[in-house]
């Protein structure tokens, strides 16, 4: 097992250097010029040039680029043009930002997207199924970023229930450490904070949650489905075991690999595309922090940024696969 | 006869499965028992209902559609039909217990053997799971397989046909249940296996006189383990009596294509018989005896109505208008019969 973990580790390293070899040339086909863009539309072609040499962006571009990944392998991501600081020093309050944001959705969706789906199969052809997978339907064509503006309509301007935007009261604002706020306040022993800090993640949380909770419950119902016409749930019955352990011990445990392949998708893309989420709610996320590089052409922010966002998905992709053979004791890695 | 009295009395039982089409009986107004101790074959092609027959008992009739119309279901004396399910669960793996046809697929790929053979005592048994483990090992080494320890820890994947099998025997015994039905247990199994697992099931039964209601096609399976038979044919039962008596003296049509379609090893150069046609789908038989259309000895009356069964000698009885009013004596037509 270890040995399979090393091996497909080994193999990230060439997915990850292919793709930022393909962001590399990409965000260079971008018409627009970075000296251009921090100098202003006046600045004398001069100064952009000078500018330009100073930045390296007079080199070819494959000089550009070995130097961009020599300075990789020694884990530095480089420094941004825009502020003048090392990405690896401020990527990090983005990232943990849109962790705390993508973890809150990712617990709402699975906890009500699975048991919807299982509730679904086991009452099949009831009122609960055809509301659940309705509801579903609309829940994977629903627009996030017209769900998160009525929900601030509704909830934040009409009813005053919950804060509009942000991550926090701004008059009392979280001392950060880890920079995951929920933690932060929680080990300060700040729980007023606490609650503040879920209160503003209600919201967010529930539209990126919205995607990806529909999608799991209709792949949990369609497995659950099929697992429950199998002959072992029907021995299962046979020794006289209650619906409910039938249910949720014999055939979820069968039905749940599927479904891991999905959370485990779907987790990911939250975490790199929570853009559309993150600018509606004003909220510091690695999405709006890539977005904000590609407007201002900050080129290595945006080639670390999402060579950050790709490590995070192939991971979540691994650890997926471990769970597997965790799981079903039939599948072994060698 | 025997005064041993039934485990398991079954009386007009019809079960029917409501489809778009309406109503297809698949079990019409059978009648059975099982007595106490005793090995009963129910044998009949594919189709004709055994397998829904012993689901019924246990309860476990899709539904829907399927469901019992009709009919009396009686387990020591206890009615079944009209049980709530709260009671079922407490009866199925306690009192009844069932094993299927396929053990590669009838076990949990995903829980080792010793939780799927604990579940049951955990189940219907105050105790505790040390209890259940000990008691599921003596389980293991009851049904004959080796290194029984070892086993509780592995998964199905990693076991053979036969020794799923063994599996399954064991969970299905380890509550001591007073039936048993083996809905066609060594149809996937290679054929020495087969013998070894009817051996298996004869010494439990001997050894533990649990009742067991064996159901197959397999003429053969039922000549070896059973002390009566159950004949049956698209959802009826169209002969029953003592194996010994079927086997020697097969009144019915049916009973004796099927007898005379068992290959005979000494006759090897003889085609092997064959009844003709087909099972007819359930329900499409509105008229006359079911297996009219392909019973050589059919005449104009076997068409119009449907035979009741006759008794033809003690505990024999077979649905078929050859035997109509000659209780218990060879009629006119049995001589062109046994030509």
């Amino acid at each position: 097992m270890l040995q399979y973990i090393m091996r497909r580790l080994l193999q990230l390293i060439p997915v990850l250097l292919g793709m930022t070899f393909i962001v590399f040339l990409i965000i260079r086909a971008i018409p627009g010029d970075p000296a251009v863009v921090i100098l202003g539309q006046q600045a004398t072609e001069e100064a952009v040039a000078a500018l330009r040499e100073s930045l390296g962006l007079n080199n070819p571009w494959y000089i550009q680029y070995f130097e961009y990944l020599k300075n990789l392998f020694t884990g530095d991501l480089g420094q941004s043009i825009r502020t003048r600081t090392a990405v690896n020093e401020e990527i990090w309050p983005y990232l943990a930002a849109t962790f705390e944001l993508s973890i809150f959705a990712i617990v709402i969706a699975v906890v009500i997207g699975v048991n919807a789906g299982i509730i679904s199969a086991w009452f099949q052809n009831s009122w609960f199924d055809y509301t659940a997978m309705v509801l579903a339907l609309i829940g994977v064509s629903m627009p996030i970023f017209w769900l998160g503006l009525m929900m601030q309509y509704q909830f934040s301007l009409q009813w005053d229930w919950l804060p509009t935007t942000g991550r926090e009261n701004v008059r009392d604002p979280v001392n950060a450490i880890t920079n995951l706020y929920v933690l932060d306040t929680i080990i300060q022993g700040r729980f007023d904070q606490t609650v503040d800090v879920l209160r503003h993640l209600v919201m967010p949380g529930l539209a990126l949650a919205t995607i990806p909770m529909a999608i799991i419950a209709r792949m949990t119902r369609s497995s659950m489905l099929e697992v429950m016409k199998s002959d072992y749930i029907r021995t299962a019955r046979a020794k006289g075991e209650k619906m409910f352990w039938v249910v949720y011990k014999h055939s979820l445990k069968n039905a749940v690999i599927p479904v891991l392949t999905v959370i485990g998708l779907q987790t990911g893309l939250l975490l790199g595309g929570a853009i559309l989420t993150e600018t509606i709610f004003g909220l510091p996320g690695i999405g709006r922090y890539i977005y904000e590089a590609i407007s201002s052409r900050d080129y290595p922010v945006i080639q670390s940024g999402i060579l950050v966002v790709a490590f995070i998905f192939v991971m979540i992709n691994l650890i997926v696969d471990i769970l597997y053979s965790i799981v079903d004791p039939r599948i072994r890695y060698s | 006869m025997s005064t041993k009295k039934p485990v398991l009395q079954v009386k007009g039982l019809r079960v029917s499965f409501f489809t778009d089409d309406g109503e297809v009986p698949a079990v019409d107004d059978i009648d059975f028992y099982v007595r106490e101790g005793e090995v009963l074959g129910i044998v009949g092609e594919s189709g004709c209902g055994k397998s829904v027959t012993s689901l019924s008992v246990m309860g476990l009739i899709p539904n829907p559609p399927g469901k019992i119309v009709a009919g009396e279901i009686k387990l020591n004396g206890e009615e079944l039909t009209s049980a709530s399910e709260k009671r079922m669960r407490q009866i199925r793996g306690n009192d009844v217990a069932m094993i299927f046809q396929e053990p590669m697929t009838s076990l949990n790929p995903l829980f080792t053997i010793g939780s799927q053979l604990m579940d049951a005592t955990l189940i219907h048994k105050k105790g505790n799971k040390k209890q259940a483990k000990k008691r599921a090992i003596d389980m293991l080494k009851l049904v004959g397989l080796p290194r029984a320890e070892e086993l509780m820890n592995e998964y199905p994947h990693q076991l053979s046909g036969g020794m799923r099998q063994r599996v399954m025997i064991a969970m299905a015994m380890v509550c001591d249940p007073k039936l048993l039905i083996a809905d066609e247990p060594t149809t996937a199994l290679d054929v020495t296996i087969q013998a070894q697992i009817l051996k298996l099931m004869k010494r439990l039964n001997i050894e533990l006189n649990t009742a067991i209601m064996l159901i197959t096609h397999d003429l053969g399976v039922v000549a070896e383990t059973c002390e009566r038979v159950v004949v049956m044919y698209a959802g009826k039962v169209v002969e029953n009596g003592d194996a010994v008596d079927i086997f020697k003296d097969p009144q019915h049509p049916y009973t004796r294509g099927l007898i005379q379609s068992v290959p005979d090893m000494r006759h090897k150069k003889q085609r092997l018989y064959s009844i003709p046609g087909n099972v007819p789908r359930p329900g499409s038989i509105k008229q006359g005896c079911r297996f009219a259309a392909r019973c050589e000895f059919a005449f104009d009356r076997c068409l119009q109505e449907d035979p009741p069964l006759y008794k033809t000698a003690e505990g024999h009885s077979t649905r078929c208008f050859l035997f109509d009013n000659q209780e218990g004596k060879v009629n006119d037509n049995r001589a062109t019969v046994t030509s």
